[in-house]
């Protein structure tokens, strides 16, 4: 590790810069021809320089097309609410686990540990999600298949639990009288912090992009999120202006839909609260991916 | 043994409130997870959505007879594997050689900026990602149709219908996404390495090479084969985004882009034939199954801690 060549560093860090740039190019020609007018796009495809600059795939995303603003406030919902669900009960759930004293904990692991080994899959969940609690076309499609809690983070924070919790400070709390749900929420989870931030961010980026549960559930526009929609307008772009009162207006004044543009104008507004809080929480994400591969 | 009895009844008085919690997640759990276990049964049923989940009538292994009769099912698999095993081989090759790279870099801050670029792609949907791809190879306003080919003086390429492509692409677009999520394991691994190991080989005179090939990979041997063991576990499963969605359910790449998850959606949704589809889905829960339990007794053998259970 003494042997650091100056040249060494300066290759090193080329390599990575180009790296760098193989993740990141993709979303620059995104965001580009995003911003790109409609008539230059379809003459020269989407291109990494503009030739004209236009936000109007944008104004009509936003201002136009009430499908795209709705399904930004559907995802933000099922998104905040999702989570919170997540978190109660992956918390309500992995502190008893990790009580070293509770009988039957072995059990009860197993119980959890077990749904990581074994899945019944799409055909007998889909049929029972359908034919028994009818979640079709409902926001609890969003909601509650698969996503509202997984053995995988039950299982980091029920360690996160044992190893920074230490006995005596539960066994102190309950010694002043607390409670076991008082010293979860007093004790337990203000010394928790980082883990609960961990998982926040992993569960709500799973609720944010998902959009399995939409394709397999939901065929309303309505309850349509943003990664449904996203998915919807790859295959057919028209299906923007088939649903929305002002495109429809706009139809009978000779109005084509700058559909190329649009397309990218919507993937970026998808991917774009995703791009704007990463920095923010990067070591939180960093973090989580860490402990969830290391003990999983 | 009555008093004995008395206070194992006291006993678990006391962890009444410790059960009651765990209730809600209990309750999700028998329902998201242990009913469509026990719904397997469907794949032995001739089902009907009238008759339902338990009251379809029983045919035994008629659904896999005809499944294992029908080409598909070799090509199910097959493209499930190998493709499995590129994603393997090359993801676990690429992610250790910047993860090596990434830790011989001096400059703290432009370590930082280099790991978290690298994490981008994985946070992003596979729905995104299908329109990063479609960006590129769309047939008449792609960036490689319409400008890439172009100037080399090639003829444009319908990629959406040309099959022969798309094992590339599919390999290179799951390595784009995965990368950054790799790395950062083996970085994690590489940076806990006691320093005092290199400070010794550079006194023996190693050069870099050497102290990679004798320090570095050694110690990352366990997270190697640990991760790979457990991606083995999961290689009859696909990601149902990348093989469904990026190549645009386009029928003519049928035959390099199905895998055992898109062709049990495609059963259960397009074609209706969910006997089929079921007969897939418990091929892939029990083979997958029997799989991680290999797996993990392999890593178990080899390092203990890191087996799963």
């Amino acid at each position: 590790m003494v042997d650091r060549g100056k040249s060494f560093q300066v290759v090193a860090n080329l390599i990575m810069v180009l790296l760098v740039l193989f993740c990141l190019v993709p979303f620059v020609l995104l965001i580009v021809s995003s911003i790109t007018q409609e008539n230059s796009l379809v003459r020269n495809g989407y291109s990494f320089i503009p030739e004209k600059i236009d936000f109007s795939a944008y104004k009509y995303l936003l201002v136009d097309s009430g499908s795209i603003v709705r399904g930004y406030i559907l995802s933000a919902i099922v998104t905040v609410v999702g989570t919170v669900l997540n978190l109660t009960l992956t918390t309500l759930f992995a502190y008893p686990l990790s009580r070293r004293d509770l009988p039957g904990r072995g059990v009860l692991a197993f119980f959890l540990f077990f749904t990581m080994l074994f899945n019944g899959g799409l055909v007998p969940s889909y049929i029972m999600w359908t034919q028994m609690f009818h979640i079709k076309n409902t926001i609890a499609a969003l909601l509650f298949p698969n996503l509202m809690m997984g053995a995988f983070y039950v299982i980091m924070m029920r360690t996160y639990f044992t190893t920074n919790i230490p006995d005596a400070v539960i066994e102190a709390a309950r010694i002043d009288g607390a409670g076991e749900l008082r010293i979860l929420l007093r004790v337990v989870m203000p010394m928790s912090v980082p883990i609960i931030v961990t998982l926040a961010l992993l569960v709500g980026l799973g609720y944010w992009n998902d959009w399995l549960n939409g394709l397999y559930y939901i065929n309303e526009d309505r309850l349509y999120s943003i990664q449904v929609l996203l998915n919807k307008m790859l295959m057919d772009v028209q299906f923007l202006m088939s649903n929305t009162s002002a495109a429809q207006s706009l139809q009978g004044q000779d109005f084509t839909l700058p559909s190329t543009g649009i397309k990218m104008a919507v993937a970026v507004m998808g991917a774009l609260p995703v791009l704007v809080i990463y920095p923010f929480f990067q070591k939180y994400f960093v973090k989580g991916i860490i402990i969830g591969a290391v003990k999983g | 043994m009555i008093k004995q009895k008395k206070s194992l009844g006291r006993k678990l008085k006391a962890y009444l409130p410790l059960y009651l919690m765990m209730v809600p997640g209990a309750v999700y759990l028998i329902i998201n997870n242990y009913i469509p276990m026990a719904g397997i049964s469907i794949a032995f049923e001739q089902f009907n959505y009238s008759k339902g989940m338990w009251g379809s009538p029983f045919i035994g292994l008629k659904n896999f007879e005809f499944l294992f009769k029908t080409k598909d099912a070799w090509i199910i698999t097959r493209n499930t594997i190998l493709y499995n095993v590129a994603f393997i081989v090359l993801g676990t090759v690429f992610a250790i050689a910047v993860a090596v790279l990434l830790n011989e870099i001096h400059s703290s801050r432009a370590k930082k900026l280099y790991q978290t670029t690298i994490l981008v792609p994985f946070l992003i949907s596979i729905v995104v990602v299908s329109y990063l791809v479609y960006a590129f190879l769309s047939s008449d306003s792609g960036f490689i149709n319409k400008t890439l080919l172009p100037a080399l003086g090639k003829e444009p390429i319908s990629w959406y219908t040309s099959a022969q492509y798309w094992p590339f692409i599919l390999i290179l677009v799951n390595i784009w996404k995965g990368l950054g999520y790799n790395c950062i394991i083996y970085y994690a691994t590489l940076v806990g390495i006691d320093r005092g190991y290199y400070e010794a080989a550079v006194i023996d005179g190693a050069n870099r090479w050497q102290q990679i090939l004798h320090i570095t990979l050694p110690a990352l041997k366990p997270t190697i084969i640990t991760l790979t063991l457990m991606a083995i576990g999961k290689i009859f499963y696909s990601d149902f985004g990348l093989f469904y969605q990026v190549p645009m359910n386009s029928g003519p790449l049928l035959d390099v882009t199905n895998t055992i998850d898109t062709y049990v959606y495609r059963g259960l949704m397009s074609l209706n034939n969910i006997s089929m589809a079921s007969a897939a889905g418990v091929y892939q829960s029990l083979i997958g199954f029997l799989l991680v339990l290999v797996a993990n007794f392999v890593v178990k053998k080899l390092s203990a801690e890191n087996a799963l259970f």
